[in-house]
């Protein structure tokens, strides 16, 4: 015979609701109020969960996902071709871009023949998945492990990050590089 | 009267009014510190070391701050409010015995600013006045919730005084004086004719039922009704600002370490500790003495973090719950004791 389905508790803690009387020494509450007392000077004693913030720093995530970068290769030139992937799986709707064609002589500032004008991610709207970087086929923008998100600003036209903003500085590219070969 | 007597008296006052104040001030501290470990925070700890300039960053905030008139015609009530609060509280460690006497300069200097006979009934008459302080504050402010708190606090203290005064009926038929002075040289030592000196040791049910109306009488969780954030605001304080805010709270804090200094003396031995009379004959009269005083700021300590360590444990009453237990638990609960204690000193003695 098996267990009535009322009777069934698979945590084991199950607890019967019951309306009797308290008995004179549960009316007292003094017990209770003893109990409750020897409970909270417990947690006096125990270790606390506060991190002192500006002295101590949580560990991020390995996933963490900070703010958007655009990247340059090894010769310090966008990867970008402005093919509009990103802006298409963008969930947010937060990407745009002009697409522009590379002129004779600015073969060292673009890779591709075809490159982006205008890159502009609006930051109120973006979310931080990193579809856009899954999505590129060129490498060209990722989400760095930068703690520093978006910045306050008092207008909402200052959330529009452009390629000022966004594209890898050429310092930091020629860094890159020089690590690189060093290795 | 001597001069002596009276720069003696009046520099004690002055030690006995810094002393109030800077405890009231790190209770402040310490119910924030105390409320943060009961809670696994560690609590404020950027101004000073471990947070002890803090009350100094409050206070200075609060002077700071705008001194705000509500829309009332009673401006004048509106500042006396906090004025009676502050007063009050402090006027009640006239009485207190902090110590034994102390031989100075070739003179006894007794610890108690004055040792009038009528000390107890003296704390009670100010403590009722302290009523009026929130009373006119909430009248004054013109505003409803400042008034329904206050209407909530004189109720409950007027109802809670009745059985504080019943418990201290019973004490009284034993100690055979209203005299704090006297009280707590009754309890000198530890152990006498084969049971404790204290009070509390005698009279278990007075010492309950007496703190629990001290929280109810210094509005403390799980009675601080009048304060009740979810159904009146900030409480009688609402329309306060500045430092009219707080003198508000200071005071809450000054009566609360009032009432634990008139608990430790009435119940706890005040500045008598075990080995006192061992510690005269063998070190010295005054060592033993100073070392009563601190052992007295020690339970008066206690009696301060216990209201604290309360406050975090027992939800606040409903109002008809605090009501049904100050008429019809504590006060019946009260004359009991007073009749079994009658006839224990009538079988006994």
């Amino acid at each position: 015979m098996s267990t009535a389905i009322q009777n069934i508790s698979l945590s084991g803690k199950k607890k019967e609701v019951s309306n009797k009387e308290m008995t004179f020494w549960e009316k007292l509450y003094l017990i209770a109020i003893v109990k409750g007392l020897w409970i909270t000077i417990k947690h006096f004693f125990k270790k606390k969960a506060t991190i002192h913030y500006p002295e101590q720093v949580r560990a991020f995530s390995p996933v963490y996902r900070g703010r958007h970068m655009l990247k340059r290769d090894e010769q310090g030139r966008e990867n970008c071709t402005a093919c509009g992937l990103c802006a298409l799986s963008c969930p947010a709707e937060a990407i745009t871009m002009k697409a522009a064609e590379r002129k004779k002589g600015e073969e060292h500032l673009y890779r591709e023949e075809k490159y982006a004008e205008i890159y502009e991610i609006n930051m109120l709207r973006c979310i931080f998945c990193g579809l856009c970087e899954e999505a590129c086929p060129k490498d060209a923008i990722y989400l760095t492990i930068s703690k520093e998100l978006v910045p306050a600003q008092y207008d909402r036209e200052d959330f529009i990050f452009g390629k000022d903003k966004l594209v890898m500085p050429l310092e930091m590219a020629i860094k890159n590089t020089q690590l690189k070969n060093a290795n | 009267m001597d001069s002596a007597f009276i720069i003696e008296k009046s520099v004690f006052i002055v030690v006995i009014f810094a002393i109030t104040m800077i405890m009231a001030m790190y209770s402040t501290w310490a119910e924030r510190k105390v409320a943060a470990y009961l809670q696994d925070r560690v609590g404020p700890n950027r101004a000073g070391w471990g947070g002890l300039l803090q009350p100094l960053a409050d206070g200075m905030k609060l002077f700071a701050k705008e001194e705000f008139f509500p829309n009332t015609p009673n401006r004048f009530l509106f500042v006396v409010g906090p004025a009676i609060a502050m007063s009050t509280a402090l006027m009640t460690s006239a009485v207190i015995p902090w110590g034994d006497k102390l031989h100075i300069f070739g003179r006894d200097v007794i610890l108690q600013a004055t040792d009038i006979d009528v000390s107890i009934l003296y704390v009670f008459g100010i403590i009722s006045i302290g009523v009026y302080g929130v009373m006119i504050g909430g009248w004054a402010s013109n505003n409803k919730f400042s008034l329904m708190s206050s209407v909530r606090a004189a109720s409950q203290m007027v109802s809670y005084e009745v059985a504080m005064g019943l418990a201290i009926i019973a004490l009284l038929m034993m100690s055979g004086t209203l005299s704090l002075k006297e009280i707590a040289e009754q309890q000198s030592g530890f152990w006498k004719d084969g049971w404790f000196t204290w009070n509390v040791f005698s009279q278990p049910v007075g010492f309950l039922i007496f703190l629990v109306c001290a929280f109810a009488e210094t509005n403390r969780t799980p009675f601080d009704l009048a304060e009740c954030e979810s159904e009146l605001i900030g409480g009688y304080h609402t329309e306060y600002s500045s430092m009219k805010m707080g003198f508000y709270l200071f005071a809450e804090y000054a009566n609360m370490f009032i009432s634990s200094a008139i608990l430790a003396v009435l119940y706890f031995g005040a500045y008598n500790y075990p080995g006192m009379q061992w510690m005269s004959d063998n070190v010295g009269v005054n060592a033993a003495n100073i070392l009563g005083i601190v052992v007295l700021f020690i339970k008066i300590c206690f009696f301060i973090f216990f209201y604290m360590w309360v406050r975090w444990t027992i939800p606040r009453f409903r109002y008809d719950q605090l009501m049904h237990l100050g008429w019809k638990i504590l006060i019946p609960l009260a004359i009991v004791n007073i009749m079994v204690t009658g006839v224990c000193i009538l079988v006994f003695k």
